[in-house]
């Protein structure tokens, strides 16, 4: 793929999420660098752009295949990969937090300016991270069950989801 | 919105908007044409299992038509995106349009609950309430460390968007307005235009809302938006008195210009239409109209956008066609109004 703005192959895929919708953009190193460091203008308020932020982060490690490995990283739960998430700016799955983490920790830090939730808890349902993985993927398990017509076993998925949810397990 | 409520000369409205998602499925992104039909299903199953929440409206956003989709998205019940999105979808909205619940948007959950006016603690209240009520019968994905999990991690922690819409029409006369978002950012806050039929800027109303979601309690993130909204007010009340007394004459002719093009257009664009509403705004706030409310005025904003000419009008209508409905309906509508108030006075 070409560079947007020159004849250079294209290296960075900047996602902007500060429009209405995402918004992609393909740039070589130098237009990219230029890109990520313009001043936005105008009356437009600067909000974060989390694909600059996150190439920013990337670039301080990185290594062209460094990063290629990153890219490849997929979430066992949900199948997202690094990269999907790179460009679409939206994550796959409650577990990609946890899986990705070592990246999305320091690009939570660029924008929230904090890693630490002080607002409200939920009261009833209050499973570990662990256990909400585990309904992600005992619902999978539930649809195959079904659609292989095994009643028996979605209805035994079915209890298990719900001793989970009920915070019994 | 009514026109009431505190400030609301200046302030619009005042909204709250929590993202939430459910433990047990992939974020809406990830989701097959089967999960979105079972979260769909399931959250409104366990609503109509809430008392209280048995008497909300439950609209399938995906089998509405093109125009009612449009008109919930003019009544700010449903955001653009979820009007045109794909795949199972819906929204469950209470009797007086002030709560309402979208399902399977970014976020599986986007609750919103709305108020005339800069009543931001009591919408607080309310979607607090609504929140812990849909919790007990819905599992949502929270983390120990990070708070509610979202699509988008620009949302993650309290999942909150507080906003205030203001009307600042003087401090957009008086090109004070740029230096006014400068200050705003600078602490975090996000400002934006109000987007009309062709999405161009609509000059004078502005959404102030939180950029931060994470670090900070719901109530800290309430506090500073409320908490700078006072001093816009009187920032915009200023430049207000000072136009009057440096330059009453010109003040009213650009008003009285304003609403009389509104009494008696033709055919009128929906940007043109915002833009002399608004000033007929000010001059309600002014004293310089009197024979109009702050609250028809509101309700005309709502009431020429697209959508709703089109079902005030029964059927499809293009531009032009929209142009020419919405001066008819203005027209009919400020002549009773002005009528109704010189009938009072008599
Ligand atoms: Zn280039
Ligand atoms: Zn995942």
């Amino acid at each position: 793929m070409k560079c947007q703005q020159c004849e250079k192959p294209a290296t960075f895929h900047i996602t902007e999420l500060t429009g209405e919708k995402p918004h992609e953009l393909h740039l070589c190193e130098q237009c990219a660098q230029s890109y990520l460091t313009q001043n936005p203008s105008g009356g437009m308020p600067i909000q974060p752009s989390l694909a600059g932020m996150l190439h920013h982060q990337l670039k301080v490690a990185d290594t062209a295949k460094e990063l290629a490995k990153l890219d490849e990283q997929v979430c066992p739960i949900c199948g997202i990969s690094f990269y999907e998430f790179r460009n679409q700016g939206r994550l796959g799955c409650p577990h990609d937090y946890t899986c990705f983490g070592s990246e999305l920790d320091p690009l939570i830090v660029n924008i929230h300016g904090d890693t630490q939730h002080s607002g409200k808890h939920p009261k009833h349902h209050r499973q570990s991270s662990q256990d909400q993985t585990r309904l992600i993927q005992l619902h999978n398990d539930m649809k195959a069950a079904i659609e292989k017509e095994d009643y028996e076993r979605a209805s035994q998925i079915r209890d298990e989801i719900r001793k989970i949810e009920e915070g019994e397990s | 919105m009514r026109g009431s409520g505190p400030e609301s000369d200046i302030v619009i409205s005042s909204r709250i908007r929590l993202a939430r998602n459910l433990a047990e499925f992939p974020f809406i992104r990830r989701c097959s044409p089967q999960d979105r039909k079972s979260i769909e299903k399931m959250v409104h199953d366990r609503l109509q299992a809430i008392p209280g929440f048995n008497t909300l409206y439950y609209l399938r956003v995906d089998e509405l038509a093109h125009v009612d989709r449009q008109f919930l998205t003019e009544r700010q019940l449903i955001s653009r995106e979820h009007a045109e999105a794909e795949g199972a979808r819906s929204v469950a909205i209470d009797n007086d349009e002030r709560l309402s619940v979208m399902i399977n948007e970014e976020d599986h959950l986007r609750i919103q609950v709305m108020k005339s006016g800069l009543d931001l603690h009591s919408a607080w209240q309310q979607i607090n309430e609504v929140d812990d009520q849909l919790e007990s019968k819905l599992s949502y994905a929270f983390h120990e460390r990070l708070g509610y999990l979202t699509a988008c991690p620009t949302n993650v922690g309290t999942g909150m968007r507080v906003s205030v819409m203001l009307h600042l029409p003087a401090l957009v006369i008086t090109n004070q307005i740029e230096k006014v978002f400068r200050s705003l950012q600078k602490i975090n806050l996000a400002v934006r235009g109000l987007y009309g039929e062709g999405s161009q800027a609509m000059g004078d109303f502005y959404q102030i809302s939180n950029q931060i979601t994470l670090g900070k309690s719901e109530e800290e993130l309430i506090g500073q938006v409320s908490g700078v909204v006072p001093m816009i007010i009187e920032y915009e009340r200023k430049a207000r008195d000072f136009l009057i007394t440096q330059n009453r004459e010109d003040l009213h002719d650009k008003i009285s210009r304003a609403y009389g093009i509104l009494c008696t257009a033709q055919t009128i664009s929906s940007e043109e239409t915002m833009h002399l509403l608004s000033s007929v705004r000010m001059g309600v706030n002014l004293g310089l109209i009197d024979d109009l409310a702050i609250s028809d005025i509101n309700k005309l904003f709502v009431e020429t956008q697209p959508a709703h000419l089109q079902k005030l009008r029964g059927n499809e209508l293009d531009t032009a066609g929209r142009n020419i409905e919405r001066a008819l309906y203005l027209r009919r509508y400020l002549q009773d109004r002005g009528k109704e108030h010189r009938d009072e006075r008599n």
